[in-house]
């Protein structure tokens, strides 16, 4: 049984921004949603409550990175970028401020369907100048993010998850590291996010049908060190498969078909995720099997590569975790 | 002319009182709910859709049809929800729900004016359903997106505009939340619509005093609303949000050349007094113990003079 970590940022945040003193917290009526509401409670000198206006709050940041101080915005990943994406640009990316975006329910992992999917999010923040993009796929990994953002010199996005969330990995996030969790022969499969978990769902039956498996998670998606990943491009037979909480478009699907063409590896890639839609509101596990960003999808993918069927049934797939909408370890409505 | 408009026998009285019903009722049910909202807006959505606005007949399906997709080039049949406030002939009214959170409390009054049947409610949230948490422009009564907060008043802005300029007679209708105001975008709209004279464009804004965080004074104070929407070009009435007749009278306000505005004061515990002991947290109130839950629906049901809610209490307790 895989451990599961409950409220894991509350804890990490606090901890970062008490032992940093120019670190501020930064809210937007969403403060317990993203878990910083005991710290505004308990830390109101180191606590900015901006109200819905994150447009505001963008620029706001902008001008406390000016002072000196390192804001931690925290709202859910859309309200990030897509209201306030002229003032990311101006008053936070460009100048190259210090200032932690911290974006809560990325891709589908929020019920609250189109407005608050952030299913873009990576392809628009790899595409910043300056910008650094983070994604957290673990409760360690969530632990260590603020460290990690904060070890940045300049912006960085950063994809957090919240509420109960899975341990997979023991060791922190090293930015710019991937982790190599199977080093396998036949087939790259790259995660980050969610996905990782679903992999590690399929790997297992794959396996079982004689596949060997390569699998890498990526928690620093920009900058990207593309010679690490060209060695284990190298060192499958098939090619690769990508997975991930987001379009298809601009992630890392992309990323690595940037990768594989600069370097003119003839390898075949395929990429899984949002194929060219949005998604609507609904529970984690149905989006994720709707949309095809599951465990099962990821098998038909290596099939697809692979030109083989395995015949894996769902039932051959680790079991999967159900999460409802509103346990209690979730904030109070989304 | 499209078919007529059917009233409801209902008093808007007994369609506000059956608004907080469904809404009490499903939260119990589902351990939670969008309660307060029930508490301040029923008044207000249940004198737009039982008296004030003018709408045809419900273009579709009484039990709303499973999610069909979102708007694509592939997806030839897409529609919005609209359709449960009627046609868009040029006659009748529009209404958008510019806080998309308050579709719960949406869906519970197209059900009490006969535009919904009950079981719509019972899709809420369900996976695979149009009936969303936060109303998307696929679910009842909705006809364009909204979960992004601040927007709904520019798109009515332009709609009604866009009507004007057809000659179109009806009216455009917004849906406001207090916690819109925090949002630029809101004043850029009233200054826009001022300034084209967009005179068919009305809101009635619920101004609980509420957002996710608690009071608004506590998160980012916004001072007189209503003073402010007069500086911007616009007409500002304030009326209680529970009185009836102070919202038929406000909307005759004179208002040529500029967009009008309805202030509605409301409590966020209206009817349900006992929500009281939640404040500062009433934005989505889920219920911490099997105990809190029995209360809410001792104290709910007695408040609003309905019966208790069977939602499968262990027994004994
Ligand atoms: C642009 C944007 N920012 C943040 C949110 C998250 N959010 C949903 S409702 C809400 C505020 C709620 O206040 P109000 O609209 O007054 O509604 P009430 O509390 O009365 O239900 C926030 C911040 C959002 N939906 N859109």
């Amino acid at each position: 049984m895989v451990e599961m970590v409950s409220r894991p940022y509350e804890r990490a945040f606090e901890k970062h921004a008490l032992a940093n003193p120019d670190v501020l917290c930064l809210s937007a009526d969403l403060t317990s949603s993203c878990e910083i509401d005991k710290f505004r409670d308990n830390h109101p000198d180191q606590f900015l409550s901006l109200g819905m206006a994150e447009q505001n709050m963008m620029s706001f940041a902008g001008g406390l990175g000016l002072a000196g101080f390192r804001p931690f915005i925290h709202t859910f990943g859309v309200f990030l970028y897509r209201r306030p994406y002229d003032q990311l640009m101006a008053s936070v990316a460009y100048p190259r401020r210090k200032v932690r975006l911290m974006g809560f329910l990325p891709g589908i992992t929020t019920p609250g369907g189109m407005t608050h999917q952030a299913i873009e999010d990576i392809s628009v923040m790899r595409s910043i100048p300056n910008m650094t993009v983070l994604e957290t796929g673990d409760a360690t990994e969530v632990e260590s993010i603020c460290e990690a953002a904060d070890s940045i010199d300049g912006p960085v996005y950063c994809r957090v998850l919240r509420g109960s969330v899975p341990r997979l990995f023991d060791t922190p996030i090293e930015v710019g590291k991937m982790r190599e969790l199977a080093l396998g022969e036949d087939v790259l499969i790259v995660t980050s996010g969610i996905t990782t978990e679903e992999a590690l769902r399929a790997r297992a039956a794959l396996e079982g049908a004689g596949v060997s498996v390569r699998h890498l998670h990526l928690n620093t998606i920009k900058p990207f060190d593309a010679a690490a990943m060209l060695d284990h491009i190298a060192s499958v037979r098939h090619g690769v498969v990508t997975l991930e909480n987001h379009v298809t478009e601009g992630g890392i699907g992309s990323l690595l078909a940037e990768i594989m063409a600069d370097h003119g590896v003839g390898k075949r890639l395929v990429r899984l995720g949002l194929k060219d839609t949005y998604a609507h509101g609904g529970s984690r596990s149905y989006l994720m099997k709707h949309y095809g960003l599951d465990a099962t999808a990821l098998v038909a993918g290596v099939e697809r590569l692979m030109g083989a069927d395995f015949g894996i049934a769902e039932a051959d797939l680790t079991a999967t975790r159900i999460e409802a909408v509103h346990s209690t370890v979730k904030a109070e409505g989304l | 002319m499209p078919e007529a408009l059917r009233r409801n026998d209902k008093s808007t009285e007994e369609v506000a009182l059956g608004i907080r019903r469904r809404v009490f009722e499903h939260a119990m049910r589902n351990n939670g709910g969008y309660l307060s909202q029930a508490c301040s807006a029923a008044e207000q959505l249940a004198w737009l859709y039982n008296e004030e606005l003018t709408l045809g007949a419900p273009t579709l399906p009484m039990i709303p049809k499973p999610f069909g997709g979102v708007p694509s080039a592939d997806n030839p049949d897409y529609h919005t929800g609209a359709g449960y406030n009627g046609p868009a002939a040029p006659e009748f009214d529009r209404l958008f729900i510019a806080p998309a959170h308050y579709a719960l409390v949406a869906y519970a009054t197209l059900i009490e004016v006969g535009r919904m049947a009950p079981e719509g409610l019972e899709m809420f949230n369900k996976d695979g359903s149009s009936v969303e948490m936060i109303g998307a422009e696929h679910s009842p009564g909705m006809e364009v997106h909204n979960g992004t907060l601040g927007i709904g008043f520019s798109t009515a802005a332009g709609l009604a505009w866009g009507r004007k300029r057809r000659g179109e007679p009806g009216r455009t209708w917004v849906y406001m939340s207090d916690g819109e105001v925090q949002e630029g975008q809101t004043w850029e709209a009233i200054a826009a619509a001022a300034h084209h004279r967009i005179d068919n464009l009305y809101a009635i804004m619920d101004v609980n005093r509420q957002q996710c965080d608690g009071a608004m004074g506590s998160v980012m104070e916004v001072g007189d609303i209503g003073a402010k929407i007069e500086q911007f070009g616009g007409v500002a009435v304030w009326v209680d949000g529970h009185n009836l007749d102070q919202m038929r009278e406000a909307v005759k306000t004179p208002h040529r050349g500029k967009p009008l505005i309805i202030l509605a004061n409301s409590s966020p515990f209206r009817g349900m007094p006992t929500l009281q002991l939640r404040f500062p947290r009433l934005h989505y109130v889920r219920f911490k113990s099997e105990h809190e839950r029995a209360q809410m629906n001792r104290d709910i049901a007695k408040s609003l003079g309905v019966p208790q809610v069977d939602y499968g209490q262990t027994e004994g307790k």
